[in-house]
């Protein structure tokens, strides 16, 4: 997912971006942690120092991981493995396991959270290049399914923030 | 010149996905440091998987087939770094990668390497030890890059701190040893193995390929051919042309003769091993400096720590508004310690960050002996140091 981002941001709109990413305490096979860092100037140290955003796809991760997020940070989580979410952080969720399955495979996950980050990251990013990226880094014969994935993950965003927008408005 | 080369069909094999394409690219630096062995021209990958190594090996065993390379994965790391040696003596360009523990177990390999002016690309991407250590990232086989294999041998030792470095200090790399007949090492972290970012690929045709000087090019007759004569980097010829190569880990004399043993033979033969490398330190090594003018203190990294090195260098002279200069060695060994100390006229303190102990900041603090008050040494095991904890220490050391 990270390597995807980076290269939507670094091979489509031409801004620098590095991406890292770790091993867990049970080397290969464990929990895993992707980082990505952007800036339209040169990026020396290439970890994050505080995060933006955090892509938290199960309870251990957001527990361990929220410390390296900013006060006003944007957290994004799938509500269905993700259950306790401190009531400090903006907080968006994406039920991505179901809509994966609903595509027809669990492996297309990635897609949906990259469509519901796409969603956040508007502002930031074309839509059009992350779903470039996508094309480009998953086997081609998927690459129907994997943007069918992308867009049902950009919807939910959203039509979240259209609800949260329309609930403002009536209170 | 690689162009040409495709053009010509001089490279065997099946061209499905030639090589990488000049322009932007987004790539892991191990990924990175295989595609630029393949500009370079490698012909043969011999290794035994080990993280975080492992990635440089599987893009090769991808990628070699499509140029009618070979790839071979070995028994351990003691014969992938001997069938380099084989390949390189056939006329290829050989690399192998590893990661510490394999490094350990490869310089025996090195040494008769060395002995033998064997030109071969060995990268060790580095990860804590004693032992088997851990998993992470770590700067701690840069002193075994120059001192742990046998006798008086002299080594180049590169290293890169960007996915950009992983691709050009490849080629620099295969230049280096083909250039001056020796083993160079490329001493990699798992930062940088297992980063990505942006890589700009230039126009093939720009990229300076150095091969070895072969007799035939100098008009030597197999007759008169000494292998390890005629020049202080000899010409090597190739098994299977018809020169006659005693190829000898013992000491010898020019013809390659260990019968004629003498202590003259000895020296002269371990005096011009050594003068190749360190009586040419100044055209191989290369070093990157910012800031130099005006500092009062200067800090000196290498690798990845040179990422964090120069983001904390930058923040504490904008911010705290203390000069500091900033130096990054791109070659480790042979040791430049006579462009260091050009480029340094007095200053207070010496700020040396390393993933170890303090290792570099041995001969660092050798070469400006009489140039600093106090080297400091800022010690990390098994992660990349925080620009919070350089700055943090800068501030400390610069104003006590």
């Amino acid at each position: 997912m990270g390597r995807v981002l980076g290269a939507a941001f670094t091979i489509h709109e031409g801004i620098n971006s590095v991406n890292t990413h770790s091993y867990g305490p049970e080397s290969r096979g464990g929990s895993c942690r992707s980082e990505v860092v952007v800036s339209k100037g040169e990026i020396y140290y290439p970890n994050v120092r505080k995060a933006d955003i955090l892509v938290a796809l199960s309870q251990p991760a957001l527990d361990t991981y929220k410390r390296d997020l900013k006060e006003e940070g944007i957290v994004l989580i799938d509500p269905n493995s993700v259950k306790d979410v401190p009531k400090s952080l903006v907080c968006y969720g994406v039920p991505a396991m179901e809509i994966a399955h609903s595509v027809g495979n669990v492996k297309y996950l990635n897609s949906v959270v990259l469509g519901a980050l796409a969603a956040l990251l508007k502002s930031m990013i074309k839509k059009e290049s992350l779903k470039s990226a996508v094309s480009e880094n998953v086997p081609p014969k998927t690459i129907e399914k994997n943007l069918e994935a992308f867009e049902k993950g950009w919807t939910h965003i959203m039509n979240a923030n259209m609800a949260v927008a329309e609930y403002e408005k009536e209170n | 010149m690689v162009e040409a080369a495709v053009k010509e069909k001089k490279y065997p094999g099946n061209f499905r996905r030639p090589y990488i394409k000049a322009g932007r690219h987004y790539l892991e630096g191990s990924e990175a440091c295989v595609e630029g062995a393949l500009v370079a021209g490698l012909k043969v990958y011999a290794g035994y998987p080990i993280t975080p190594a492992s990635e440089i090996m599987e893009h090769a065993s991808r990628r070699l087939p499509q140029f009618g390379g070979r790839f071979i994965q070995m028994e351990d790391e003691i014969s992938a770094a001997c069938a380099l040696i084989g390949a390189s003596w056939a006329g290829a360009k050989a690399m192998t990668a590893t990661s510490s523990p394999g490094f350990s177990l490869m310089q025996e390999a090195i040494s008769f390497s060395i002995m033998t002016e064997t030109p071969l690309l060995i990268v060790d991407v580095q990860r804590p030890g004693p032992g088997q250590g851990y998993i992470t990232t770590s700067q701690e086989d840069v002193m075994q890059a120059r001192y742990g294999h046998h006798g008086e041998g002299p080594i180049i030792a590169l290293a890169p701190s960007s996915v950009q470095d992983m691709f050009e200090l490849t080629i620099e790399a295969f230049n280096l040893s083909e250039k001056w007949r020796t083993p160079v090492l490329l001493m990699v972290e798992e930062t940088v193995a297992h980063l990505r970012e942006q890589l700009i690929v230039p126009e093939l045709d720009t990229i300076e390929l150095i091969k070895r000087k072969k007799p035939q090019d100098l008009n030597i007759s197999p007759e008169t051919y000494l292998p390890y004569g005629h020049d202080i980097v000899p010409p090597m010829a190739n098994f299977g042309e018809g020169y006659n190569i005693n190829h000898v880990g013992l000491v010898h004399s020019e013809d390659g003769n260990v019968s004629n043993y003498s202590l003259k033979v000895h020296r002269e033969n371990i005096d011009r091993l050594h003068q190749k490398i360190e009586g040419n330190v100044n055209e191989i090594a290369r070093i990157e400096s910012q800031f130099l003018d005006d500092c009062d203190h200067v800090l000196i990294c290498y690798g990845s720590v040179a990422r964090t090195g120069l983001e904390a260098v930058k923040e504490v002279r904008e911010v705290h508004g203390i000069k500091i200069g900033f130096i990054r060695l791109v070659t480790l060994w042979p040791f430049p310690e006579e462009k260091l100390r050009s480029l340094i006229s007095k200053v207070k303190n010496v700020f040396v960050p390393e993933m170890n102990l303090g290792m570099i900041k041995h001969p660092i603090t050798e070469a400006l002996r009489d140039k600093c008050d106090r080297v400091i040494s800022i010690p990390e095991i098994g992660a990349l140091h925080s620009p919070e904890k350089l700055i943090d220490q800068i501030i400390k050391g610069s104003t006590c």
